[in-house]
C-alpha cells in the first residue's frame, strides 16, 4: 500500500510537471503577437496571461477526465501506465521547446498515454475510432480553419482603415491585441489545465483514491491552475520568438486578427463539444494573418518544420511513453517508477541548461529574426 | 454527420468562427476609422472629403462599435463559465 502511495505521488508530481511545461509550451500562443508588437513589454505578456490562465482554470471543469475516458479503455489504465505517458509527454515537449516549435502539449499528452497504453494492454486497448474522431481530425482541419479566418480578419482589417495613419491604427490595435490575446490565455487555461487535472483524477481513480466518475478535488484543480500559472509566467520565449518573429513579421491589426480568430475558433468548438490543440490553432491563425496582408511575409520554410513536428508529436510522444513503460514495467514495482522519474529529472535538467545557450530572454526575444530561434549573439553577451 | 467526423459541428464553428474571429476585428477596425479624420498628408482624395472631422455621428456609431465587440467578449467569458 506504502509502494502504491509513493508511486502515485511521483504520478501527481509528474503531471504538474507536465502542467508546468504545457504553461510554459504555450504561451506564445496567446502572447506572442503581442510581445512582437510591443503591444505588452515582454514580462508584463506573460504575467497577464499568467494570471488568465490561473483563472481559466477555476472557471470550468467540465471537460477534465474527459481526455482518457474517450480514448483508451480506462481499466486498462493503472498508475504506471499514466506515469509513463506522462514521461512521454513531458520529454517531447521539452524537445520541442528547445528547438523553438510550437507543438501541441495535448497532442503530447494523449500521445504519450496512448503509447504507455498500448505498451502495457496492446493496442485493443486504444478506440482508435475516438482517437481519429476527436483528436486527428480536429487537428487537421483547425489550423485551415483558424487560418482562413485570420486571413479574412486581417484582409478587412487593413482595408477598412486603409485611410488612418498608420501611428493611429497601430495605437488603435494594440489595445484590440491585449484584449482578443487575453481571451486566447483564459481559454487556455479553462481547456489545458483541464487536461491534467483529468490525468490526475484518473491516477487517482486507478490507485482507488477516487470511485470511478468521481469529479476532480479541489487540490487537484487549485495545483494544476497554479502550475499552469507557474509555467505561463516563466514564460517560453523560444517558441514566442519562433511564432512572433520567425513565422510572420507582425503588425498590430495581423495580431489582434490572428489572436481573434483563435479566441473564436476555440471557444465556438468548445462550445461544440471540441477540445482543440490551442498550438495548432493560434499557428494556423498567425500564418492566416501573414496570408491576409497584402505584402506579408510568411516564412513557409519555418510553417513547414513545425507542421513536420505537428505531424510526429502524436507518434513520437506514443514511443517515449511505451519506452518508459516498459522500462518502468522492466524494472518493476515502485523501484521503476523511480528509477524513470529520475531519468526524466535528469532529462528535464539536461535541456534547461542546454537552453542556456544562448538564451532566449524577454531582453531578446524580439531581435531580428536571423534564421534560428536564438538572436545573433551580441557582443557582449557570447557566452555566460 | 457520420462518427468520424461531425461535420454538422464543422459548419457551425467556421460560421461562428467567421462572424466572431474576422467580423469582430473588422468592426473594430470600422470603430476605429470612424474616430479618425482621415490623414491629413495623404492625398489620395477619394474618399477623404467625405468627412473632414470626427463629428457626434461617427462618435456614436464608433461607441456602438466597440459596445458589440465588449459584448462578444462578454459573450465568450460566458461560453466558458456556461460550459460546466
Amino acid at each position: 500500500m506504502t509502494g502504491n502511495d509513493a508511486v502515485l505521488a511521483l504520478v501527481v508530481v509528474t503531471a504538474l510537471g507536465f502542467d508546468f511545461t504545457n504553461g510554459f509550451h504555450d504561451t506564445g500562443n496567446a502572447m506572442a503577437t503581442s510581445i512582437v508588437t510591443g503591444a505588452l513589454p515582454p514580462r508584463v505578456a506573460v504575467g497577464v496571461s499568467a494570471v488568465l490562465n490561473l483563472a481559466g482554470a477555476f472557471l470550468s471543469t467540465a471537460v477534465a477526465a474527459t481526455i482518457a475516458s474517450g480514448l483508451v479503455n480506462s481499466h486498462d489504465v493503472t498508475l504506471t501506465v499514466v506515469f509513463a505517458g506522462l514521461t512521454g509527454s513531458i520529454l517531447w515537449n521539452l524537445a520541442t521547446w528547445f528547438l523553438g516549435i510550437p507543438s501541441s502539449s495535448s497532442h503530447a499528452l494523449i500521445g504519450g498515454v496512448v503509447g504507455a497504453t498500448m505498451a502495457a494492454a496492446g493496442s485493443s486497448a486504444v478506440k482508435w475510432q475516438g482517437l481519429v474522431s476527436k483528436v486527428i481530425v480536429p487537428a487537421a482541419l483547425s489550423p485551415f480553419i483558424a487560418g482562413a479566418i485570420a486571413t479574412v480578419g486581417t484582409y478587412l482589417v487593413y482595408r477598412l482603415t486603409r485611410d488612418v495613419s498608420e501611428r493611429t491604427r497601430g495605437h488603435g490595435f494594440r489595445i484590440g491585441q491585449v484584449g482578443s490575446a487575453s481571451m486566447v490565455s483564459l481559454a487556455h487555461g479553462t481547456n489545458d489545465a483541464q487536461k491534467t487535472m483529468g490525468v490526475i483524477t484518473l491516477a487517482l481513480i486507478a490507485n482507488g483514491t477516487l470511485h470511478t466518475g468521481a469529479k476532480s478535488p479541489t487540490w487537484v484543480i487549485a495545483s494544476c491552475a497554479v502550475a499552469i500559472a507557474l509555467g505561463t509566467y516563466i514564460g517560453g520565449w523560444r517558441v514566442i520568438r519562433a511564432l512572433g518573429k520567425g513565422l510572420v513579421e507582425i503588425e498590430p491589426p495581423q495580431g489582434m486578427a490572428s489572436e481573434s480568430a483563435s479566441a473564436a475558433v476555440i471557444l465556438s468548438s468548445t462550445d461544440f463539444g471540441y477540445s482543440l490543440s490551442t498550438t495548432h490553432v493560434a499557428t494556423g491563425s498567425i500564418l492566416g494573418a501573414g496570408v491576409g496582408k497584402k505584402d506579408g511575409e510568411v516564412r513557409w520554410h519555418i510553417a513547414r518544420r513545425m507542421v513536420v513536428a505537428w505531424l510526429l508529436t502524436l507518434p513520437a510522444a506514443a514511443l517515449v511513453g511505451a519506452l518508459a513503460y516498459w522500462a518502468a514495467h522492466g524494472i518493476g514495482g515502485t523501484g521503476g517508477v523511480v528509477v524513470i522519474f529520475v531519468v526524466l529529472v535528469l532529462a528535464s535538467v539536461a535541456f534547461f541548461l542546454a537552453s542556456r545557450h544562448p538564451a532566449v530572454t524577454p531582453e531578446n526575444v524580439n531581435a531580428a529574426w536571423t534564421g534560428s530561434v536564438h538572436p545573433a549573439p551580441d557582443s557582449q553577451e557570447v557566452a555566460s | 454527420m457520420n462518427s468520424w467526423i461531425n461535420l454538422n459541428a464543422l459548419w457551425k464553428i467556421v460560421v461562428v468562427g467567421l462572424l466572431t474571429g474576422a467580423g469582430l476585428p473588422a468592426l473594430f477596425a470600422i470603430g476605429l476609422r470612424l474616430l479618425t479624420p482621415p490623414a491629413p498628408p495623404t492625398p489620395a482624395g477619394q474618399a477623404a472629403a467625405q468627412r473632414p472631422t470626427v463629428g457626434p455621428i461617427a462618435y456614436a456609431l464608433a461607441g456602438l462599435c466597440f459596445a458589440v465587440v465588449l459584448a462578444a467578449i462578454g459573450w465568450g467569458i460566458s461560453v466558458i463559465v456556461n460550459h460546466s
